[in-house]
């Protein structure tokens, strides 16, 4: 093979790119999504005088939008596998009504109900899937349908009617806080330290460990980039976004521990969150997906099996759609025939803000996770602000079309 | 003849590369002017240029078409004065008739409403122009691909063309429809339509064109006159650069035992209950050898090849596969695999690759588990396994994270048997494996061929290239319609015998 020509125009054009600017022009989209969080978050902590990230209103954000990052980490998956799941609002309702009939009305143990819910969720996952893997039903046929089906299943199974409460060891699933675990001394002392009321060491000691960890992690990761000469990020711009990323997480958990401490959502999210990056980035299944949305029959025709995989992505999406349910139900501590309506739109939203695409094979967990995020802030300023459902409804839709008309420039930029 | 159209100096710069570096080319008034290079030579974006798809002002230089200068600010300009071009990929709506298609954008209507009787009319007359026997009002996709490209020459007709540009107009083309869509060039410029053509067949040039221009590197190489005796390697010297003596590389071959059998292998088209798409097919493969099928497009090569493979199509299939005299089960893709088959796709883009991931996505795709223990990668050993590919193979990739879609054919071709090596399969198939990449990259193709069989595996090709398979192969089965209706030795194969075979069934 000494044949060598150097002809290929498009392979010139397409060699990384050396400077600063270049590296910031191709990479906008992952640090467009991180700046656009953090300009809305300062954005409104001016606007509301510092109320957006008061000790309680972080935690609150963080409650309020447990559910729809649940089902954003759900969703990805299904997307990136070039389907789309617009059932899930209702399926969480649905399993959100089954646990308050459960529990309220058949008085079963929180236990039995949990498992039995999200049993229930694979099962609807596995309904869904069944016709979308193996009978090539459009995925948005398919999950339209459900989501009527099982919005009418809600009503009927509730008889239109709220049901509730439920009893507090179901209620901890949402409002319950991680016990600070060290001794209520050093507490007290770190509390008189900050100048503070009380302060939670767990949570804030969660934090440091926390955002030590991603530094940790994202050290080794450049280091191996680097033995395999792959142009990295420049220096100033690893350094600048690690120091964002562990200073948010710090920050965060130390509002935390100055009021209530870790809330076991926070920790079910993380857990799940990191789970999922994992999953989606590290495995041989998640390769697949990624392969399964990028190109099928390829993917096919390289001994991946398919409509397993698609069926697989469901019955998973209708698992945490049902834990979602639980979370939700027991945040309101009642389950209404209207819980999780049009929710299904706010987490395709997310996902689609950070970064996933329409045809599948593209996104990433944490774009998905910020994404969600992102539009809770906006909710949750414009609520602290007083602004009209009518406009909060038109800004969120505005900034959907406006994140998904810039990941396209950016490509056709590219291209 | 008077000179129809010049383009002086042209160069066309994008970020970071200049596709066109000061290239000209002059077509004289009435005749078929080849431009030969290989890909990413910028024979396209010289095209482009010309039409107006880069608009004036975006390059350098000047074009003078009828004696004034042009600058065309899009497509729609250069269509106004008689510039037509028909790209690779056919620019025709499936689901829309053929009259449709020809009048799409050009409808003949008064105040918006279509005048159907005057559009067949026109339509009946473009098609008899082209030779093209069917109704006005026949849907495009039920037509095969060769008659879809009479479709767009007949639409391109009905634009009063001057200047008709084919961009690679016979790639996917069987050899007599090829013939045909020439035999029709010639038959235009009789007319005194005046022809560009952009191939990498030089028979095909030869056959058609009076003057040659090659480009390689986005400059130009040489004008040549086509006649009367201008050599087909002279050509390709010119576009790769060097000597090339032989087409294809030396190989010596000493096949050794059997290790593919097929036989009496039939199978029902998906669709179509009642057809048989494969009739009893039986056919051998050796340890070391290279074995050619040869057939026309639709004799049910692809549909043979991936029937075998995981019966990725049919139904109702039939027969029995032997690997090392022993029966295997490959009812599924990745049964076929553990067995020891692969089966590199006719279409790399659509189905041999995701094109959007990178050189090491794609490569390891067949073979994850190769590069991973308990489910999770190991994405250092994955890194290595691409570079390791990479290396031995040339693929030609700044690293092994580039994504696949910015290389050249024949690089994405590299990774696509880059995905299937490493596999460590026995027998590899390969469907039309030096389809649309250039005559240098074929060269490194071939050589690969002919490693893997000098390291022991039966290699399957499928082409419809012929001098490729006859200088390729050790055995050539012939296949039509379904059936394998003959077999030649090396020695005898030639492209009447196979010709006539084809026939003569």
């Amino acid at each position: 093979m000494t044949l060598v020509q150097g002809g290929d125009i498009t392979e010139k054009a397409d060699r990384p790119a050396k400077g600063i600017g270049d590296y910031l022009s191709s990479h906008l989209r992952e640090y467009g999504l991180l700046f656009a969080l953090i300009a809305i978050m300062a954005f409104f902590q001016i606007v509301t005088d510092g109320t957006l990230l008061r000790a309680v209103n972080v935690t609150n954000l963080l409650l309020q939008n447990s559910y729809i990052v649940i089902m954003a980490l759900g969703m990805l998956v299904v997307i990136v596998s070039g389907n789309i799941d617009l059932s899930v609002g209702s399926v969480m309702g649905f399993i959100g009504a089954l646990a308050a009939v459960m529990i309220v009305h058949w008085d079963q143990s929180v236990f039995v109900t949990v498992v039995a819910c999200l049993v229930t969720g694979a099962l609807i996952g596995a309904a869904q899937g069944y016709w979308i893997a193996y009978w090539k039903i459009p995925s948005f046929i398919v999950t339209l349908a459900g989501m009527l089906v099982f919005r009418g299943l809600s009503l009927w199974l509730l008889e239109g009617q709220s049901v509730g409460p439920f009893p507090s060891e179901f209620q901890v699933i949402a409002n319950g806080f991680v016990p600070d675990i060290f001794p209520a001394g050093v507490g007290a002392a770190l509390a008189a330290l900050f100048d503070v009321r009380r302060l939670n060491v767990l949570a804030l000691g969660f934090g440091i460990v926390g955002a030590a960890a991603l530094v940790w992690i994202g050290l080794r990761q450049r280091a191996r980039n680097r033995s395999y000469g792959i142009v990295d990020e420049p220096r100033s711009f690893f350094i600048a976004r690690n120091a964002i990323v562990a200073a948010a997480i710090i920050f965060i958990t130390y509002k935390l521990s100055t009021f209530r401490g870790l809330p076991n959502v926070l920790l079910t999210m993380g857990v799940l969150t990191i789970i999922y990056a994992f999953l989606t980035q590290n495995t041989v299944i998640g390769r697949r997906i990624y392969a399964l949305g990028g190109n099928a029959k390829a993917a096919k025709l390289s001994g991946i099996k398919t409509e397993r995989l698609t069926f697989l992505a469901f019955v998973n999406m209708g698992i945490l759609a049902a834990a979602a349910g639980l979370v939700f139900a027991a945040r309101l501590n009642t389950a209404t025939p209207k819980a999780g309506f049009a929710l299904e739109l706010d987490v395709i939203a997310a996902v689609f803000i950070g970064g996933a695409s329409m045809s599948g094979g593209v996104g990433t967990i944490v774009g998905a996770v910020v994404g969600a995020f992102l539009m809770g802030v906006l909710n949750n300023g414009m609520s602290i602000m007083g602004i009209g459902i009518d406009y909060q409804q038109m800004i969120k839709g505005l900034v959907l079309l406006a994140a998904v008309v810039f990941d396209v420039y950016n490509k056709q930029k590219q291209g | 003849m008077s000179t129809l159209l010049e383009m002086r100096e042209i160069t066309k710069e994008f970020p970071g590369v200049r596709a066109l570096d000061r290239v000209s080319v002059a077509v004289k008034q009435g005749e078929i002017h080849a431009i030969c290079g290989e890909n990413g030579a910028g024979k396209s974006t010289l095209m482009k240029v010309l039409s107006g798809v880069y608009p004036a002002g975006s390059y350098e230089g000047e074009i003078v078409y009828e004696g004034d200068p042009v600058a065309f600010r899009d497509i729609r300009d250069s269509e106004a004065r008689g510039i037509i071009i028909i790209h690779q990929e056919l620019a025709l709506v499936p689901q829309l008739s053929v009259a449709e298609n020809i009048f799409l954008g050009n409808e003949r209507a008064t105040r918006g409403v279509i005048d159907w009787h005057e559009t067949n009319k026109r339509t009946e007359a473009l098609l008899a122009k082209v030779g093209l026997r069917e109704p006005p009002t026949v849907k495009v996709d039920s037509l095969g691909v060769g008659k879809q490209q009479l479709v767009e020459i007949a639409k391109a007709l009905s634009k009063d063309v001057k200047l008709l540009i084919l961009d690679e107009p016979t790639a996917a083309l069987q050899e007599n429809d090829s013939r045909k869509l020439l035999d029709l060039m010639l038959e235009l410029k009789a007319q005194g339509v005046t022809c560009i053509i952009i191939s990498h067949k030089l028979g095909e040039v030869r056959y058609v064109a009076d003057t040659v221009t090659v480009i390689r590197d986005g400059t130009t190489v040489s004008t040549l006159d086509a006649r009367p005796d201008l050599s087909e390697d002279k050509i390709v010297r010119d576009m790769v650069g060097r000597d090339m003596t032989h087409r294809f590389p030396e190989h010596a071959r000493v096949p050794g035992d059997i290790l593919l059998e097929v036989e009496g292998w039939s199978v029902w088209h998906p669709e179509h209950a009642e057809r048989r798409v494969i009739k009893d097919a039986s056919f051998t493969v050796r340890a070391g050898e290279v074995v050619g099928i040869a057939g026309l497009m639709g004799s049910g090569r692809t549909e043979l090849a991936m029937s075998i493979f995981g019966r990725s199509y049919g139904r109702n299939i039939s027969g029995e596969i032997r690997l090392r005299g022993k029966p295997v089960d490959v009812s599924t893709v990745d049964r076929a695999i553990d067995a020891g088959l692969s089966y590199v796709t006719e279409d790399r883009k659509s189905l041999g690759l995701v094109l959007d991931e990178t050189v090491r996505f794609n490569t390891t795709l067949a073979n994850l588990p190769g590069v991973s223990s308990g489910g999770i990668l190991n994405r250092n050993e994955e890194t290595r396994v691409a570079e390791r590919y990479r290396d031995a193979l040339a693929i030609r990739t700044p690293t092994v994270f580039q994504k696949v879609v910015n290389l050249s054919g024949g690089n994405q071709q590299k990774v696509v048997l880059a995905k299937w090596l490493n596999t460590a399969p026995d027998v590899l198939i390969l469907d039309e494996p030096t389809r649309g990449i250039d005559v240098g990259a074929k060269y490194e193709i071939y050589t690969i061929i002919n490693e893997l069989a000098a390291e022991g595996k039966g290699v399957v090709m499928i082409s419809s290239e012929m001098p490729e398979l006859i200088g390729m192969c050790d055995r050539i089965y012939v296949m039509n319609e379904g059936a394998l209706v003959g077999e030649l030795a090396a020695a005898e194969a030639s492209q009447e015998r196979i010709m006539s075979l084809i026939v003569n069934e």
